[in-house]
């Protein structure tokens, strides 16, 4: 299982942190540092798995984001760097062509689409169409209930004028 | 709205944060900002608490605390409108962890959610219910779960699989609800909802064991039949990687049926072909194709034995390790560790490889290769595996060379076929690798060495050699050279024991003191190998008695040490090379063979989980751990059990009693000027020495009788002192220790400066003035003296402006401090206090004398008196 999904920059910012195993405030810090210590360091050429605390680091650089899914010791690892690559594009077709600030503003955004991937630290779907089209049905979902919302708040607003 | 909140919007709050220059600017901004929420959520603003959890779950995300949000995100849990709860649930997962009590609290929420009319809503309940449940929630809200497994929409299906997958960890107990259900996701044609049911079945399988057993006879088939499929369908651009159709169902399929067919024949043979079809037919020239394979070769060597299957995997493996990607060789070397178990032959064939990939730049691949090796190693191949390890430790990493050598020296312990390849090996590795290499290991060594008698010389020999070419960094090296050094020295010197194989060295006795008074003397060397050094010195002293007068005077140069344990060591030894000429070499003896079963018992008591082999000699040996202190510790302070020598094991009862005068007799001698101490110390020593459990007192028996002394009249002799009675015994008893003590006794008056080991003096006394001086002395500079100078005023009147000078001859220096004060109150009522520093350059051969001129006023007259000192105590 997957036990944390984080993003990091380059300069060791944090974009994203999803904990599927329960840590603490303090730990996750603790975790968060090591970890960022250790993958950012990491020449490009080296392999993309890193071992840590008896789990396994696996990590992928797009850009100057750094995806990593830590898993367990028997794990396949090539199979969550393929994970990760599937979170990428998916990603990458919800915001078009996305980049570090996509995310930083829209943070929000990508942790509906995670929630839409990843499940108690395990793969929900394949289909990148299908996650595509959940995300969207949501948004639509919240934009109705806003015009609603406001064009009741207009009519309250010119009744009480 | 509420028109006095003007907060700012969430991408602002990020906008500032981002624009911060520094660490206090964007906690201000923080500050700031939380205490805005803060008085927001106070108000019970509905408007704004969507975006004030917005805003927290950033703040949270920058590591802040932001616990006062916790109870917003249960409020929009609470609400009716999906946006609310969307954004509620969202906080709900990133504010708060499964061990928060709070959680409790949106165990309703989440159960009318669970039921909601509304698909997305149930969605974004199963999503939190699978994130972040409890036990207790996860046992409360099972059977809704259990329900939505059949829920008419596939994607909330999906979620409701993976939802069971959480519960069922939480509460193995449950599992069994879920196994109908479960079956039936799996003949379901929507991916989403196969991927998560075959994670289900998998996970149920691995809780219970019925579950297991029904999906081996119920699933089995149908599961080869979907695989194969899978294998064969058609380009599907939905589900598409790389040219292969859904990978990830391809994988949580594998490892479906490695479960299966994990210790049964006949599912294992049922899954043969298709395992034999995803083997030879994936395309392995991408990432996806490559954990289908991976993937594959686990299932093939976890499921029962068929011969030709595991010959395919062991190929693929060969070819993942020959592979440019390290990706790949890193999992190739993964799987090859599970290999060995079933298969240790075809491993070995890839030996070469895998010791290559041990010089690999990258760490996680020479992690991997190094553990590898470590289990390809048997007695066969023990010898070229350690030479080519042992000639990497000295081009590998700095951070690598622990984990190398912590594996290498496993190695050679485990499977060294006789003992001077050992002994070799080792020294090589310290001499490569000193500072990483651990304490048991060169304890270890030390046994060995103890008990392989005909290569002591060698040995020695050859550690004198490492020790000439060593650096600074090699302290275990330096240890082991120094310890041999001192119990085989005269080895060294003559030559004795040589084998054909080495070449005759020429050591002086004065090169062998060289090694241990290096140990001392060296800036890197810690108190462990100073003391060390220091008992090879004493050793030495023995060995070649004609240098026991410079190592009397290399040790005597730590008797004022700042650090206890060598200014004791010091002391001591000092006191056994100078008055106990006749003890000495029994003292000094070498040390008995160390018994190394023994020593393998105690580290398998005290490491945890260590090899099988030693395990085995723990058992053999009943009492083999009670004993706390490792046996070199015991080594190191000259114990032992047949030779009648300070034994440390009760605290060492010659260093006991030398300790206890240290620091007895300045005390006593402190409270009773007249140093007549002796029989007051003896007092102390025996005190103590009657505490110490009977195996000391017997060795203080031993050493007494020494001097002839019956064992029981000494024993009368204690009690009898201790009435402080001038009796015979107490008094032949007391005169052998005193003697013991012998070498001490004048250094205490001389040299170990106490200040209340000189008498006060009246320097001065005039009919209204008395000036009495008390003297002390700083520790390492006996020729200074620290006068503190008391002025009394015995007439009525009080002086003021009271002025104290001094003057001394020319080979004395004073240095004068300010006065307490400046006014003298009359009828000795008050005294002025001055200290005064007087260094006496010609210490030892002259004595101090200094004159003084006091000034003060009297009724606003004048008053100068002057005076001479000359009844200094000698020795100042």
């Amino acid at each position: 299982m997957i036990h944390f999904v984080l993003l990091i920059s380059r300069q060791g910012k944090v974009r994203l942190t999803k904990w599927y195993s329960p840590y603490t405030q303090k730990e996750r810090s603790k975790v968060i540092r090591e970890l960022s210590g250790m993958i950012l360091n990491r020449g490009p050429k080296l392999c993309n798995f890193v071992e840590w605390r008896g789990l396994k680091a696996v990590y992928k650089r797009y850009a100057s984001l750094y995806f990593c899914m830590c898993i367990d010791q028997d794990d396949n690892e090539l199979e969550v760097l393929e994970c990760i690559h599937h979170f990428v594009e998916i990603l990458d077709r919800y915001f078009g062509s996305v980049c570090e600030l996509d995310l930083i503003f829209n943070f929000h955004k990508a942790y509906y689409i995670l929630d839409e991937l990843l499940i108690a630290g395990e793969l929900q779907e394949s289909s990148k169409k299908t996650v595509a089209r959940l995300i969207a049905a949501q948004d639509s979902l919240v934009e109705t209930a806003k015009e609603q919302a406001s064009s009741i708040s207009n009519i309250i607003a010119q009744a009480t004028k | 709205m509420n028109p006095f909140y003007s907060g700012t919007r969430l991408r602002d709050m990020i906008r500032a944060i981002r624009a911060c220059k520094t660490a206090a600017e964007e906690r201000a901004v923080i500050r700031k900002e939380c205490a805005a929420i803060r008085a927001s959520i106070d108000e019970n603003d509905h408007d704004y608490r969507h975006r004030n959890l917005a805003k927290l779950m950033f703040i949270h995300m920058l590591g802040y605390p932001t616990h006062f949000g916790q109870m917003e995100c249960l409020k929009l849990i609470a609400s009716a409108g999906f946006p609310e709860k969307r954004i509620g649930y969202l906080g709900l997962m990133l504010l708060l962890d499964e061990r928060q009590e709070v959680l409790m609290l949106v165990t309703n929420s989440l159960k009318q959610d669970l039921n909601h009319s509304n698909q997305y809503i149930v969605g974004l309940a199963l999503c939190a219910l699978g994130n972040i449940c409890s036990a207790e929630m996860a046992r409360d809200l099972a059977p809704e779960v259990e329900r939505l497994l059949q829920f008419r929409d596939p994607n909330i299906r999906k979620k409701a699989a993976l939802c069971s997958i959480r519960i069922i960890r939480k509460v193995p107990d449950l599992a069994e609800n879920f196994v109908n259900p479960a079956a039936s996701l799996l003949k379901e044609k929507h991916h989403g909802v196969m991927i998560t049911g075959v994670q289900l079945c998998t996970e149920l399988c691995k809780h219970s064991s019925e579950a297991l057993e029904y999906f081996r006879k119920k699933s089995t088939e149908a599961m080869v039949k979907t695989l194969k499929d899978l294998v064969n369908s058609p380009y599907a651009p939905e589900y598409d990687i790389a040219g292969i159709t859904d990978p990830f169902l391809h994988i949580r399929m594998l490892r479906f049926l490695r479960v299966l067919g994990q210790g049964d024949a006949d599912a294992s043979d049922c899954m043969n072909d298709i395992l034999a079809q995803v083997a030879t037919k994936t395309e392995s020239n991408k990432n996806s194709g490559n954990a289908i394979l991976y993937e594959c070769v686990e299932t093939i060597m976890s499921i029962e034995d068929s011969g030709g299957l595991r010959v395919l995997a062991i190929n693929i493996l060969g070819r993942f390790l020959s592979n440019r990607d390290n990706n790949i060789r890193y999992v190739a070397l993964n799987m090859l560790m599970k290999a060995i178990t079933v298969d240790a032959q075809a491993v070995q064939r890839h030996r070469t490889t895998i010791l290559e990939c041990v010089k690999d730049s990258d760490a996680s691949i020479r992690k991997r290769a190094l553990d590898l090796v470590y289990l390809l190693v048997n007695e066969s191949n023990v010898k070229p595996l350690t030479k080519e390890l042992i000639d990497f430790l000295e081009v590998a990493d700095q951070e690598f060379k622990g984990d190398l050598t912590a594996k290498i020296c496993s190695i050679v312990a485990k499977y060294s076929p006789e003992k001077i390849w050992y002994i070799d090996q080792m020294l090589k590795v310290l001499s490569e690798a000193g500072n990483f290499v651990k304490d048991e290991v060169w304890h270890a060594l030390i046994v060995v060495i103890s008990n392989a008698s005909d290569l002591h010389g060698y040995t020695v020999r050859t550690l004198y050699r490492a020790f000439q070419r060593s650096s600074e960094q090699q302290e275990s090296l330096l240890r082991v050279a120094v310890w041999c050094t001192g119990e085989y020295g005269d080895m060294l010197v003559n030559n004795i024991g040589m084998l054909d194989i080495e070449d005759p060295i020429v050591v002086t006795e004065s090169d062998a003191v060289d090694v241990a008074e290096t140990a001392i003397k060296r800036l890197g060397s810690d108190l462990t190998t100073k003391a060390m050094g220091m008992i090879a010195l004493l050793k030495l002293s023995s060995r070649f008695p004609s240098c026991s007068e410079r190592i009397n005077n290399s040790i005597v140069q730590y008797k004022g040490s700042l650090v206890l344990e060598l200014q004791q060591r010091s002391i001591e030894f000092n006191s056994i090379i100078a008055s106990h000429q006749k003890m000495r070499s029994v003292l000094v003896e070498r040390m008995p063979v160390l018994d190394e079963a023994t020593f393998i018992g105690k580290r398998a008591g005290s490491m945890t989980g260590s090899a099988s082999t030693s395990n085995a000699a723990a058992i053999n040996l009943p009492n083999g751990v009670s004993k706390s202190s490792a046996p070199l510790v015991d080594l190191l302070d000259l114990s032992s059990d047949d030779v009648p020598v300070p034994s440390s094991s009760g605290g060492g009862f010659i260093q006991d009693l030398l300790g206890l005068d240290l620091s007895a007799a300045p005390e006593k001698s402190g409270s009773n000027p007249t140093p007549i101490s002796g029989a007051d110390v003896l007092l102390d020593l025996l005190s103590i020495g009657t505490s110490p459990p009977a195996q000391s007192t017997a060795s203080a028996t031993d050493i007494l009788s020494n001097q002839e002394k019956s064992p029981t009249s000494q024993l009368d002799g204690l009690s009898s002192l201790s009435s402080l009675s001038a009796n015979k015994p107490s008094a032949a008893v007391s005169s052998p220790t005193i003697d013991l003590l012998g070498g001490l006794s004048p250094n205490l008056a001389s040299e170990d400066e106490n200040g209340s080991v000189y008498p006060s003096i009246v320097a001065y006394e005039s009919g209204s003035l008395r000036i009495t001086f008390d003297f002390s002395k700083t520790a390492g500079s006996p020729q200074t003296t620290l006068i503190l100078a008391t002025f009394k005023n015995l007439s009525p009147n009080s002086y003021t402006d009271f002025i104290f000078q001094a003057a001394v001859p020319k080979f004395l220096q004073l240095h004068l401090d300010s006065a307490s004060a400046s006014t003298l109150p009359g009828s000795g009522n008050g005294s002025i206090t001055q200290h005064l520093r007087v260094t006496n350059s010609q210490y030892g051969k002259k004595h101090l004398v200094m004159r003084l001129r006091i000034a003060y006023k009297v009724d606003d007259k004048d008053v100068l008196e002057e005076g001479q000192v000359s009844n200094f105590p000698r020795n100042l």
